[in-house]
């Protein structure tokens, strides 16, 4: 782990994550592989390395966050990195001047990476296009979280041994998901089949053209699943906006052993959190240790976010900085 | 600012000309006479014998020679934007596309919903000199959609017509009101047709594209909705009625049938929307941002059928500058169009080009069927007419530049573009106001 292979470089030929889409099975592969090393290295009691030392890593967050950003911040730490954490709260940004000004003033102080977040679609990418560092998405509006999709790739990889031809069913409020695009793209890419599962008010449209099989019941939904990936409801999409109350989404679309009994005897259960109990999620379900894999989830997410950190600073070595190409 | 003093054009002789006339349907080599700011003649013997002397000689080298375009649908940002667009920059671009009457939206800092405001155009568009600059006034005061504006002051003053601009006139009392009251007039009220409660949000079309990039859709329905409903107002309240920008095969449709019916409708569409489609946005490409969105492949076909049998009746350049600070944005967050004045015209001369219009039907809504629809005595080669005339090369072969455009803002999708048809030479009430350089 201490020496670079070279191979990786170009094996991983983007200078930034910003999306799952355009990574190659191999390419998820090879970062999935990494991280599992890093699990590793977690489970120590000296959990530091040096890979980082002497970089920078900035998590630009424009959106309230405590878990990702607290994980990226291990994620740094932990490979020997200056982690900094800067918060511009939303109410202070009205206008995209203000990104790009925010990213060309952090760029002059030469970071070497930068974790953004963003409410809106495609800032991230925008802000990639400004700045000279590797870039992080850890989250742009309703569009990608590719290193949400890894860690749960991660933690299916760990229990199934394997991700290729497994059943998948995200359940909930796809069409504000970022986490379950992310999670879409990557399931295909890797060979295993997805559903989706939610009322149609909560499906954006076209969604079967994105390869998942759309299902409007619970039940039937989550027939013979390997997987069930549990999304989280935002408090103001439970009353009546676009589902009108909580207790009828939690009767027909809340995650509870009943419905559950359809899935396979062995299926896991996933959320991204933070879980809003009763609502999409039943807590006898959530806190089952022999099916919740959600604690594993968190755990993984620190050691994806670590390979991500590694790969993407191994472009930056001044002598492999002809080997990066792409995104 | 002071007007200089007028040189009177006097006489001018175009010669080897290809004359075009799309409402009579002329289309003959032949020579056209200016005296003064009218069309004296025209035709193809005149000036067989030879141009006699005291006339100025224009040869046309066999180019077409035709009605100069008429632009019933442009943003010019003064008053209150004069960083992103002026009456002036507007005019050049204008000019350079051929273009020799535009009109302007009111939604300007301040709005123009009041006399004063249509005078101030009229009054910079004379200081300016170069096109022809007219505006639409708003139908409600401030656009708020709630109180009807002036609408007989303002025709008086010379508004040509009354819209809220880029939002629709969304209470249907408040349109039926307006249609019915504007009747008084025989005011045409224009619609911007979308239902906002569907489009609230929206960045663009609702489909597969803005799933993937994870952008709030606008369907095509909330077109389609706006534009029945209003049919059926009209219907109601016998007013004229003219749907702007369309997107979508349906809307297309529903004017169609209309027509049929016989009610006093009209609607445009602006290059864009049968040049483009969805996938123009790409990875959240802000130039590809436009109000209504670009839809899809079937709707751009929907349209240009629309153009074919008259459904549509004009042909908008949708002119609407942007600075950089507004598009260089999160895509949701970005303005929405882009600038068309001087791409109006061979945008339009593709459907020609790619065998799918005749000459006369791209040239008939870029001219006198604005010019009807809008009450202006242009848009056709007529003797005793405003000598406003744009001297073009369909065919000649040009790439467009972001560079080159005289539009103070740069926002346009069709930069590095090739294209065909060059304006050589444009000409308001007499006087030449554009001139290519080669």
């Amino acid at each position: 782990m201490t020496a670079p292979s070279p191979t990786i470089l170009l094996r991983f030929p983007h200078r930034h994550l910003l999306g799952i889409r355009g990574l190659s099975a191999a390419e998820i592969t090879l970062l999935l592989d990494l991280a599992e090393s890093y699990v590793d290295q977690n489970r120590q009691a000296d959990k530091k390395s040096a890979i980082l030392r002497g970089r920078t890593v900035i998590n630009l967050f424009f959106e309230n966050s405590t878990r990702t950003r607290t994980s990226f911040e291990l994620a740094g730490k932990r490979l020997g990195g200056d982690v900094i954490n800067m918060s511009v709260s939303t109410s202070s940004i009205k206008k995209g001047e203000t990104l790009i000004d925010t990213a060309m003033t952090l760029n002059a102080m030469h970071p070497d990476v930068l974790v953004v977040r963003h409410a809106d679609s495609g800032a991230v990418q925008l802000l990639s296009e400004k700045v000279n560092c590797a870039v992080i998405n850890a989250g742009d509006g309703s569009h990608e979280h590719p290193t949400q999709a890894l860690l749960d790739a991660l933690t299916i990889r760990r229990r199934k041994k394997r991700i290729e031809g497994l059943l998948v069913a995200i359940c909930g409020d796809i069409l504000h998901s970022r986490v379950a695009r992310s999670n879409i793209f990557l399931l295909n890419t890797m060979g295993a089949r997805v559903r989706v599962v939610a009322p149609p008010t909560l499906l954006p449209s076209a969604i079967e053209k994105l390869g998942v099989e759309v299902f409007h019941d619970m039940r039937n939904g989550l027939k013979d699943v390997d997987v069930v990936m549990m999304l989280r409801l935002q408090t103001e999409r439970m009353h009546g906006s676009f589902v009108p109350s909580i207790r009828e989404y939690f009767r027909f679309f809340g995650l509870d052993y009943p419905k559950l009994e359809a899935a396979k005897d062995d299926a896991m259960i996933m959320h991204p959190g933070p879980m809003n109990r009763g609502v999409e999620i039943d807590s006898e379900v959530a806190d089952d240790i022999g099916r919740s894999a959600i604690h594993e989830q968190v755990e993984m997410g620190v050691a994806v976010r670590m390979a991500c950190l590694d790969v993407l600073m191994r472009h930056d070595m001044p002598s492999n900085r002809d080997a990066g190409a792409g995104r | 600012m002071s007007i200089p003093p007028e040189k009177q054009p006097g006489r001018v002789a175009y010669i080897n000309a290809r004359l075009l006339d799309p409402a009579t349907r002329l289309d003959q080599p032949g020579a056209l006479l200016t005296d003064g700011e009218t069309i004296a003649d025209f035709g193809p013997s005149l000036f067989e014998a030879g141009v006699p002397d005291g006339i100025q000689i224009v040869d046309c080298h066999g180019a077409c020679l035709a009605p100069g375009l008429v632009d019933m649908r442009v943003q010019l940002r003064e008053p209150g934007e004069e960083h992103k667009e002026t009456i002036e920059t507007s005019s050049r671009a204008a000019a350079a596309g051929g273009v020799t009457a535009m009109v302007c939206l009111p939604n300007t800092e301040p709005v123009i919903d009041d006399v004063s405001g249509v005078e101030f155009i009229a009054r910079r568009a004379r200081e300016v000199k170069l096109v022809k600059v007219y505006c639409h006034a708003a139908v409600t005061q401030g656009l708020a959609g709630e109180q009807l504006c002036e609408i007989g002051l303002l025709k008086e003053a010379g508004a040509l017509a009354f819209t809220d601009g880029l939002q629709s006139v969304a209470d249907a009392q408040v349109m039926r009101r307006a249609l019915s009251y504007a009747r008084t007039f025989d005011a045409l009220i224009i619609q911007h047709p979308e239902e906002p409660s569907l489009a609230s949000g929206g960045a663009m079309n609702e489909g597969e594209i803005a799933t993937r990039l994870g952008l709030p859709g606008i369907p095509r329905a909330a077109e389609v909705i706006m534009v029945e409903r209003d049919l059926r107002l009209v219907e109601l309240t016998g007013g004229r009625y003219h749907a702007a920008h369309l997107s979508t095969a349906e809307a297309v449709d529903a004017v169609r049938r209309a027509k049929a019916k016989g009610l006093r409708v009209s609607c445009d569409t602006a290059p864009p929307y049968f040049t483009l489609d969805e996938t123009a946005v790409g990875d959240y490409r802000t130039f590809a941002k436009l109000s209504p969105p670009l839809r899809t492949r079937a709707d751009c076909a929907a349209i240009i059928a629309g153009i074919a049998d008259g459904t549509i009746d004009a042909i908008a350049s949708d002119h609407a500058p942007h600075d950089q600070d507004s598009k260089r944005q999160p895509f949701a967050q970005a303005a929405s169009g882009i600038i068309g004045l001087e791409t109006l015209l061979p945008l339009s001369l593709a459907l020609c080009h790619q065998g799918r219009l005749g000459l006369f039907d791209i040239l008939a809504p870029l001219t006198y069927k604005p010019a009807d629809l809008l009450g202006l005595g242009a848009g056709r080669l007529r003797k005793g007419a405003p000598a406003d005339l744009v001297l073009f090369d369909p065919n000649r072969s040009w790439t467009i530049q972001e560079s080159k455009f005289r539009s103070k803002s740069k926002n346009s999708p069709f930069a590095e573009r090739e294209t065909k048809g060059w304006v050589l030479r444009t000409v308001v009430d007499g006087r030449p106001v554009f001139i290519a350089e080669d």
